[in-house]
């Protein structure tokens, strides 16, 4: 027998053979989200996210289903940013794509990371990626990363734009979890996201850009005919 | 090899302790850290009704967890390997090293590159790999600042708590190549960044730890700020997570509420910069991601804890690091007086089932009992409940069925045994009492003017001239 196995069968055995009478019954989570939910609507809970996330140098730019492309450009020229890399076969890339970009060069996460490693780590200025939803009372942004949008796009660039749907905005995180139905099928990595990285190692003093993105900036899409 | 630093008596942790005391500018960086920390966590707290709801949920999923732990574990474990993530079990430090060096040998690993864990301190990981040959780096800012000075971190969460930024200023200035002497934290931070970066894109495996394991869904879910947790676990083709086998819940749904209290109590954020969860290693047709994911589950006396009813609370602990940030010990001596991995209240009642009693025993008397650390535990912990068990333990006859622990009796003396001996005696038969108050009252000016630790700084104590009872007796007559 293996010593892993081994130290299976006596770390098992001993929490068997100790004798637990009064086992507490499983907790009622949901009933305690539900009783401390905010009934708030959709105004709300945007307002609740963006004050959420900003707090912590986050940036945000209000974008209908047709002006996005513009003010990602707006604000890639203004931060002068060089490239931007975007998903493989994805609708947000295609829309770019479609475009006179003028001098913002667009990367592509083709391959296996291990082919192109030090490109990403040293030259790639920025990223766009799609949120997958949103949650308002922890101020964060949930992304279930791809083969077309891998991990990394969210970690790696200095600067990264998520676009996200305002509709899909969630209360809290309970719900978040329960409504898309995690617990039956979680991709190989999920992520909340509530700000661009930080530490406050040294002397308690907050600094941003830590080992991730120095700056998050959400495009928040608002759905047709509704005001932003 | 990896042993922990030991604290081999009682008279190692005074010295150390009486160090630091001495020391005004550490007592001045702990003193402006914990109140910093502290009115953190209570600017996130401004519902005390929320507040006590929320830490009396976080306690009955622990207690939950805990009361089926075994069948949770197995589920866990279940589910991990479906999810293509290899499970392994050590009972001791030296097997917890043993299997991940047997990974990092059989894919010829040079480098490891590792996130924040408080149980890689505690098998003394890195001096197992070095030994090895291996460089294992510390990518989190504090510990990267604890390993580049040769220290250990002071705190489970923010490691470099000890240090201003003048002495980091220094020790980059010094240590790391190229760099010129600044106190500008953004700047400091960005030194940290450019040299870990080219660590994460090196690194043939990376290290971490896990803040929830999710036995239905088979998760490991970390939370961090810096980014370098996600690094680590994404980068390189190897992610090896290690953890206690304490850290297991059953549902997903469980993680939000303990989420919630771990960030609030520990940083005072309503939540972390990134919480990662993790379902396994890289599948077919994605483009990064480790390709080998491997979970060491470790025991390190946690069993023993478990099988004692009042003990087994201890493992209920989600290491927010609040118990430190407002006991009134930890923030006069800080966490290297401690001489543990872990310090400050949950240190001292979880670290003599580590490392035995022997060693850990004065960690239970340094406590005042306040019960400042079980107020604000997010999973209510009774630790001063604890830490007078522990006393008691360590005072109890070996052999005897008040003697549970490894190392229990080890501060039994023959004195002190029979000073309580005889005041047992006494307190107990009321002749005796009489007695013995009427000679200590009419003696008191034989009392000793040298009192042990009480005259250190305090003044001899002396019996009263007349008895309570004889003044009683003046009054009526």
């Amino acid at each position: 027998m293996s010593t892993t196995v081994q130290a299976r069968e006596s770390i098992l055995g001993r929490l068997r053979a100790t004798n637990i009478s009064d086992k507490p019954p499983l907790p009622d989570v949901k009933a305690w989200f539900d009783a401390h939910r905010r009934n708030e609507d959709l105004p709300q809970r945007i307002s609740r996210l963006r004050t959420a996330m900003e707090a912590v140098k986050t940036e945000f730019h209000d974008v209908t289903e047709t002006d996005w492309p513009e003010v990602l450009l707006r604000v890639a020229a203004t931060k002068g940013i060089r490239n931007l890399l975007i998903g493989t076969n994805t609708a947000l890339g295609a829309t770019l794509e479609a475009r006179d970009l003028g001098p913002l060069e667009l990367l592509r996460y083709k391959q296996p990371i291990e082919a192109w490693r030090d490109i990403l780590f040293d030259t790639v200025d920025a990223s766009l990626t799609s949120a997958r939803s949103a949650v308002a009372e922890i101020g964060s942004v949930i992304l279930w990363p791809t083969p077309a949008e891998p991990r990394l796009m969210s970690l790696v660039p200095h600067i990264h734009f998520v676009l996200l749907d305002a509709a899909t905005i969630h209360s809290d995180l309970h719900s978040a979890i329960t409504s898309e139905g995690w617990k039956d099928g979680l991709p190989t990595n999920a992520l909340l996201i509530g700000g661009p990285s930080k530490t406050a190692d040294i002397q308690q003093t907050l600094a941003y850009g830590a080992h991730g993105p120095k700056e998050l900036i959400v495009l928040l899409r608002h759905a047709q005919g509704v005001a932003p | 090899m990896s042993k922990v630093i030991p604290i081999h008596a009682m008279e190692d942790f005074k010295e150390r302790s009486r160090n630091v005391l001495n020391n005004p500018g550490q007592r001045k960086n702990f003193r402006g850290a914990m109140d910093f920390l502290q009115a953190k966590r209570k600017g996130q707290f401004p519902d005390q009704e929320e507040r006590e709801g929320l830490r009396d949920l976080g306690s009955a999923i622990r207690r939950y967890s805990l009361a089926h732990l075994p069948r949770l574990l197995e589920q866990l474990e279940e589910n991990l390997t479906a999810n293509g993530v290899q499970v392994h079990w050590a009972e001791t430090p030296d097997q917890a090293n043993a299997i991940a060096l047997n990974i990092a040998q059989r894919v010829k690993a040079r480098h490891i590159i590792k996130g924040k864990s408080m149980v890689s301190e505690e098998i003394e990981f890195n001096h197992a790999m070095e030994a090895a040959g291996i460089e294992a780096f510390e990518s989190d800012m504090g510990e990267y600042i604890v390993q580049l000075a040769g220290e250990k971190p002071s705190h489970i969460i923010m490691p470099a708590i000890h240090k201003t930024k003048a002495e980091i200023a220094k020790l980059f200035a010094d240590e790391v190549p190229g760099v010129a002497y600044t106190e500008d934290v953004d700047a400091l931070i960005q030194i940290g960044r450019r040299v870990l970066r080219r660590k994460f894109a090196d690194a043939d495996i990376g290290l971490s730890g896990v803040n929830f394991c999710v036995a239905e869904t088979g998760s490991l879910c970390l939370v961090e700020n810096e980014g370098n947790g996600r690094m680590c676990t994404t980068v390189p083709k190897v992610h090896i997570a290690i953890t206690g086998i304490e850290k297991v819940v059953e549902k997903l749904e469980h993680v939000p509420p303990l989420y919630s209290l771990l960030s609030r109590s520990a940083t005072g954020q309503a939540m972390t910069t990134y919480c990662n969860l993790i379902s396994g290693p890289r599948k077919p047709g994605e483009l990064d991601g480790p390709e080998e994911v491997h979970l060491i589950l470790l025991d390190n006396g946690r069993t023993q804890a478990y099988a004692d009813e009042q003990l087994r609370v201890t493992l209920q602990c989600i290491r927010c690091g609040a118990c430190m940030n407002h006991c009134p010990v930890y923030a006069r001596i800080g966490g290297h007086a401690y001489g543990t991995t872990y310090p400050g209240p949950i240190g001292a009642i979880i670290s003599p089932h580590m490392l035995g009693l022997e060693s850990t025993y004065p960690l239970a008397f340094a406590s005042t009992l306040c019960g400042a650390c079980a107020e604000v535990c997010p999973v209510k912990i009774p630790i001063p409940d604890i830490l007078v068990r522990l006393r008691n333990e360590a005072m109890a006859q070996p052999e005897s069925e008040d003697a549970t622990l490894r190392g229990s009796g080890v501060a039994r003396t023959v004195a002190a045994t029979a000073v309580w001996g005889v005041w047992s005696q006494v307190y107990s038969r009321l002749g005796l009492y009489k007695l013995a108050s009427w000679f200590m009252s009419r003696g008191r000016a034989m009392s000793p003017s040298e009192q042990g630790a009480w005259t250190r700084s305090r003044t001899p104590l002396v019996p009263a001239p007349k008895r309570l009872r004889d003044l009683l007796k003046d009054r009526k007559s």
